[in-house]
């Protein structure tokens, strides 16, 4: 059987119709967008034409969306962009627990330099709760920033009714949909957004390149400065071939949005039930309604992540955890303990994230080889042997 | 990140896995807020030499490498000489671990050493050098089956 890659919200490949029209920037059609002569012209119109694309993939005009070097860029920029900007009206942003490092650390920046960030806790289910929302609510709010999609246990928040609260209150709402563009319907009106960042690299672009979404009328501070780029609001020349590629493939994942979210959420459940059937000692983290179509994610007790996945490796199969090993720190990852999960269950977990390659086969495979690669390493476990003793 | 071709073979084929029933010492160290617990079993004859030497644990590919390495170098030796077995005594039998990992050799070590000391209590013996384990087995007692 060929390599299973079940990591796809790490990053996917790039699908070769994207490539095939975006190699051409990189030789012939190379001309900077800010020149005037003709090379330069005809990027200037692939840049635009991007635009449009991004623009219709998330319900906007093409005049609210602006290329970035990543999505963490694109978080950086909206935070502090709004932060800064707001400094004398009030220091007060409120956020989540369980957002990617690009907004919790750029929070935590914020933190130390006057700022003050509220992190709203998540309940079992990954979800933080509205009351909690409007409870958290200042004079001095400024920004909330709460992602739509978490990229390790899947639960989607309840953006629409976040967008109200923030908009009622008078407080611009930024959210990170870098997991959920692509992959859920987005529509930043109808869902009252003001601010989003999304990534090409999770929905077969290249990486390297992102958007930040501002909604006609709000104003945000520059995060990098120099040229005119981006209508003087985001310095830089453009990375012509990746955004081109970042248009093409976000036209093509809205177009398939339906019907690959439902054949991808039919593997995703047969995981779900095949593993939490077959393996004791496991549970699913996250929502098991609100989820992304294409992320599992499940803790085994007793065992440690790094170890499942290289032993999921020699057999083909590529998934990530969020055990410390895997995290490069002693902690395991801050979503799985936001959640509740005490320390060691959080060590054991698997995130298998599908995509367009992922089969029905694929997850035969998966769940045919998955206990056995359990048994072994809870074999080895002094906890599981603690277990046992203890039940007699 | 990548591990050696020797701690790969010590993950996928672990030396010494297992407990011994009439075990002369035991010693568990490492915490799971780290993700890391290694429990050594020790068989000491009368004469003072490691018969035999088992490990369970709980960790990440270097975890477990350590565990079945540092296993296997005890095995035969005098406690003198089990003392003397260091984490880079280990970590070099294993051709080097990652830098972030380098702190599960030092658990194989301290492993070692708790079960020595659990050993030493036993006999009502003081062995020369050896130091009490820091028993920092956290949140042990939480775990909880579902
Ligand atoms: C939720 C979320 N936000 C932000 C990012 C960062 O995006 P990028 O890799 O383009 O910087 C990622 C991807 O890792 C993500 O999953």
């Amino acid at each position: 059987m060929d390599k299973i890659y079940f990591d796809n919200a790490a990053t996917t490949y790039v699908r070769p119709e994207v490539l095939d029209i975006m190699l051409p920037f990189f030789s012939e059609r190379y001309g900077n967008p800010s020149s005037i002569y003709e090379i330069a012209r005809d990027s200037k119109k692939a840049l635009e034409h991007a635009r449009e694309q991004v623009a219709k993939a998330l319900g906007a005009q093409p005049e609210e969306i602006f290329f970035t070097g990543s999505g963490t860029e694109a978080d950086n920029w909206a935070i502090r962009g709004i932060a800064d900007l707001y400094k004398n009206r009030g220091n007060h942003i409120i956020t989540s627990s369980i957002e990617h490092h690009a907004v919790l650390h750029t929070c935590q920046y914020l933190d130390k330099n006057g700022f003050e960030t509220t992190y709203l806790p998540v309940d079992g289910d990954g979800l933080i709760s509205l009351e909690d929302l409007e409870k958290a609510i200042r004079p001095s709010t400024t920004l909330i920033t709460i992602m739509t999609a978490n990229n390790e246990i899947g639960t989607l928040q309840p953006v629409k009714e976040i967008g109200e609260i923030a908009r009622k209150r008078g407080i611009a709402f930024h959210t990170d949909a870098v997991q959920a563009v692509g992959h859920v319907p987005i529509d930043v009106k109808a869902m009252n957004i003001d601010l989003l960042s999304l990534s090409a690299h999770k929905l077969y672009g290249p990486k390297g390149v992102g958007v930040l979404f501002v909604k006609k009328g709000v104003p945000l501070k520059p995060l990098i400065f120099g040229g005119g780029q981006e209508r003087n609001r985001r310095a830089g020349t453009e990375n012509v071939a990746g955004i081109v590629a970042l248009g093409a493939a976000i036209e093509l994942a809205s177009g398939e949005l339906g019907e690959e979210s439902a054949r991808l959420s039919k593997i995703r459940d047969k995981i779900i039930d095949g593993i939490l059937s077959s393996i004791p000692h496991t549970r699913l983290n996250g929502s098991r309604e609100k989820r992304l179509p294409n992320n599992v994610n499940i803790s085994f007790q007793f065992i440690e992540g790094e170890s499942l996945l290289l032993l999921l490796d020699m057999k083909g199969i590529y998934a990530s955890s969020g055990s410390a090993c895997t995290s490069g720190s002693l902690d395991p990852s801050h979503v799985l303990l936001a959640i509740g999960l005490p320390h060691e269950t959080a060590h054991g977990s698997l995130r298998l994230t599908l995509g367009r390659g992922s089969t029905e086969e694929q997850a035969d495979y998966l769940l045919q080889e998955l206990p056995a690669i359990v048994s072994r390493l809870r074999d080895m476990s002094p906890l599981y042997e603690d277990y046992l003793k203890r039940k007699g | 990140m990548l591990y050696s071709e020797k701690v790969m073979d010590h993950f996928l084929n672990p030396r010494n896995v297992g407990e011994i029933e009439d075990a002369s010492g035991t010693g568990t160290v490492g915490n799971v807020k780290c993700g890391d617990i290694m429990k050594v079993y020790l068989k000491i004859s009368d004469d003072g030499t490691v018969e035999d030497a088992k490990f369970k644990t709980f960790g990440c590919g270097a975890a477990v490498a350590t565990s079945s390495m540092a296993t296997e170098m005890i095995k035969g030796k005098s406690i003198d000489e089990a003392l003397r077995i260091t984490n880079k005594a280990v970590m070099d039998a294993l051709d080097g671990l990652p830098p972030i990992k380098v702190h599960c050799s030092c658990l194989a070590e301290e492993a070692l050493h708790a079960a020595l000391w659990d050993y030493a209590q036993r006999k009502g013996i003081i062995i020369e050098g050896l130091k009490p384990p820091v028993n920092d087995i956290g949140e042990h007692d939480e775990v909880m089956a579902y």
